[in-house]
C-alpha cells in the first residue's frame, strides 16, 4: 500500500528572530532556560494614545544590526524578520546547490504591513499624495515578505503566502508540505513572520480582552495553564524553516534535524473570534496529522500546545487533546513556549515548530514558565521546573496552531 | 536660498545612498541613473519626491523623464532654486 509518506520531507535549516534572540540558538539557549521575553515598552505612542496594554514581547535584535540599511529602508518590518530567519535557515541548511525552479518559498503573515500601511496613511493626510512612499504597496502587501524571500534566494518554483491569523507559519509548513510531495520543488522555505507590535493591534486586541493586563509585571503576564492567565502577550518576529524531500537531501549529504510528517487542517465553522468549546475541529486537525504521518495516537509523546494564555483558548484547546487522545493524554508531556516568547500571531506556529523539532531532535522539551496554580480545569501533564527528557529510538511529536476564523493547524514530528 | 551645485550633488548623493545603498562617491555627474547606477523607476520616483523636500523645488512628473544623469538633475534643481 501506499502512502502519502512515500516522497518524505525533512527539516535541513532553521531559522528565527524573536523575543527572546536574534537566532535560533539563541532562542533555544533562552527557551531552555526560562527567560521571558516580555518587557514594557518605551514608546511615545504608549503614552500618547493611553493604551491598556504597556508591554509586549518585542524583538530582541534590531534588524538594522543584521540587515543593510537600505534593506531595512525598503522593506516593511514584517518582511525584515522575515528575511533574516530565512537566511539564518538557508545558511543552517548549508546554502544547497538547487535548481532555482526546484525552489519554492512560502511565508505567512497575520496581518501583514502594518507599520507600513499605517505610516503612510499618516504621510497621506499629513503631507498629501506625492509624499506617499513609492514602495508603499509592495511594502504593505501581505505576500511582501513571501516576495522577499524568494528574491533574495532565487526561489523560482512559487512563492506563497499561507494567511489564517494565528495558524498562518503553521499552514504554511502544510503548504511547503504540499509542494514538495507533489513534485512541484525539491526545497521549500517556509515560516511565517508578524511586525504588529502598533498601536492599532495592540487597541484592537486590548478592545476584544484578548490581551493581558499585566503591565506592572511584563516577564510574569504570559502564564498558560496557571490559574492567574488573563490573556496574551503581543510578539514580534519570523521563524522560518527549510523543508527538503528525504531523496534530495540524502543526496547532498544534508544533516537532517526531524521529518516533517504531516499537516492536519480544519475548521471550526463556529465562530469568529471563539474557539468551538469542544474543541471537535482542533481535534480533528490533531488526528488528521497523526494518521497522515503513519501514527496512532498512542505514539505522540509530546505536544508544543497553542496555549496562548487565554482564559478561554487554554481549555478549548485542552478538551480538544482529551477528544482526540482520550486516556493517552495523560502519557504526553505539553509545553506551552507561549510562556517566555509571548505570541507571535502569524509567526507562531512557525516558531513553535522550531522549537518542536529541537524538542524531537534533541530529546529535550522545554519547561512553561509561570505556571504557579495549574488550573483544574486543564488536567495536563504540563513540563515546569526543568525541562524534560524525551525517551530514545522512534519518537514523534505535534504542534498545534489556532487561528481567529476558526483555522486549525497541527503539524507531525518524527524522529529522523 | 539657492545651493552651489557641489552642495546639491551631495545632496543628492545621501538622497541616493539612502534610498538603494549606492555609494555617494559613486554618484557622479556624468552618471546615468538607469545605465550606471541601475536605479529602477520606482527608486527614481522616490529619489525624485526626497530631493524635492530637500532642496525645496518642484519637480513636475513630466520632467522625471529627462533626468538622465546626476547632472541633469542637479542643473534642474539648480534651477528651479534661482
Amino acid at each position: 500500500m501506499t502512502s502519502i509518506r512515500d516522497r518524505r520531507v525533512v527539516v535541513t535549516g532553521l531559522g528565527a528572530t524573536t523575543p527572546v534572540g536574534g537566532t535560533v540558538p539563541e532562542t533555544w539557549e533562552a527557551i531552555l532556560a526560562g527567560r521571558s521575553g516580555a518587557r514594557t515598552m518605551d514608546f511615545d505612542w504608549v503614552s500618547k494614545y493611553e493604551l491598556p496594554v504597556t508591554f509586549a514581547a518585542l524583538i530582541d535584535t534590531q534588524p538594522i544590526d543584521v540587515l543593510a540599511k537600505v534593506e531595512t529602508r525598503r522593506l516593511d518590518p514584517s518582511s525584515q524578520y522575515a528575511l533574516i530567519a530565512a537566511r539564518e535557515a538557508w545558511a543552517d541548511a548549508g546554502a544547497p546547490e538547487i535548481d532555482p525552479e526546484r525552489l519554492g518559498a512560502a511565508i505567512g503573515s497575520g496581518i501583514g504591513g502594518v507599520w507600513t500601511l499605517l505610516d503612510q496613511w499618516d504621510v497621506l493626510k499629513e503631507k498629501g499624495p506625492r509624499r506617499v512612499y513609492p514602495l508603499a504597496v509592495p511594502m504593505l502587501m501581505p505576500n511582501g515578505p513571501a516576495a522577499a524571500v524568494s528574491l533574495d534566494l532565487g526561489a523560482r518554483a512559487g512563492a506563497h503566502t499561507t494567511v489564517s491569523a494565528c495558524a498562518s507559519g503553521a499552514e504554511s509548513m502544510g503548504y511547503a508540505i504540499d509542494m514538495i510531495r507533489t513534485g512541484r520543488a525539491d526545497i521549500v522555505v517556509a515560516g511565517g513572520t508578524e511586525a504588529a507590535v502598533h498601536p492599532l493591534p495592540i487597541a484592537g486586541f486590548a478592545a476584544m480582552q484578548a490581551l493581558s493586563t499585566r503591565n506592572d509585571d511584563p516577564a510574569a503576564a504570559s502564564r498558560p495553564y496557571d490559574t492567574g492567565r488573563d490573556g496574551f502577550v503581543l510578539g514580534e518576529g519570523a521563524a522560518v524553516i527549510v523543508l527538503e524531500s528525504e531523496e534530495h537531501a540524502k543526496a547532498r549529504g544534508a544533516r537532517i534535524y526531524a521529518e516533517l510528517a504531516s499537516v492536519g487542517m480544519s475548521a471550526d465553522a463556529h465562530h469568529i473570534t471563539a474557539p468551538e468549546p469542544n474543541g471537535s475541529g482542533a481535534s480533528r486537525a490533531m488526528l488528521f496529522a497523526v494518521e497522515r504521518a503513519d501514527l496512532a495516537p498512542t505514539d505522540i509523546l509530546h505536544i508544543n500546545a497553542h496555549a496562548t494564555s487565554t482564559p478561554v483558548g487554554d481549555v478549548a484547546e485542552y478538551n480538544a487533546i482529551k477528544r482526540a487522545f482520550g486516556d493517552h493524554t495523560e502519557n504526553m508531556s505539553v509545553t506551552a513556549t507561549k510562556s517566555m516568547t509571548g505570541h507571535l500571531l502569524g509567526a507562531a506556529g512557525a516558531l513553535e515548530a522550531v522549537i518542536t523539532i529541537l524538542s524531537v531532535h534533541h530529546r529535550l522539551v522545554p519547561a512553561t514558565i509561570n505556571l504557579d496554580d495549574q488550573d483544574p480545569e486543564i488536567p495536563l501533564n504540563v513540563v515546569k521546573g526543568e525541562h524534560q527528557k524525551l525517551p530514545d529510538g522512534d519518537i514523534a511529536a505535534l504542534n498545534n496552531s489556532f487561528g481567529f476564523g476558526g483555522h486549525n493547524v497541527a503539524l507531525a514530528v518524527r524522529s529522523y | 536660498m539657492a545651493q552651489s551645485e557641489q552642495e546639491i550633488l551631495d545632496g543628492l548623493a545621501e538622497i541616493v545612498n539612502e534610498e538603494t545603498g549606492i555609494d555617494t562617491a559613486s554618484v557622479e555627474m556624468d552618471k546615468s541613473f538607469t545605465e550606471d547606477l541601475d536605479i529602477d523607476s520606482l527608486s527614481m520616483m522616490t529619489i525624485v519626491v526626497n530631493a524635492e523636500e530637500k532642496f525645496g523645488v518642484r519637480i513636475p512628473d513630466s520632467e522625471v523623464k529627462n533626468l538622465k544623469t546626476v547632472r541633469d538633475a542637479v542643473t534642474f534643481i539648480s534651477g528651479a532654486q534661482a
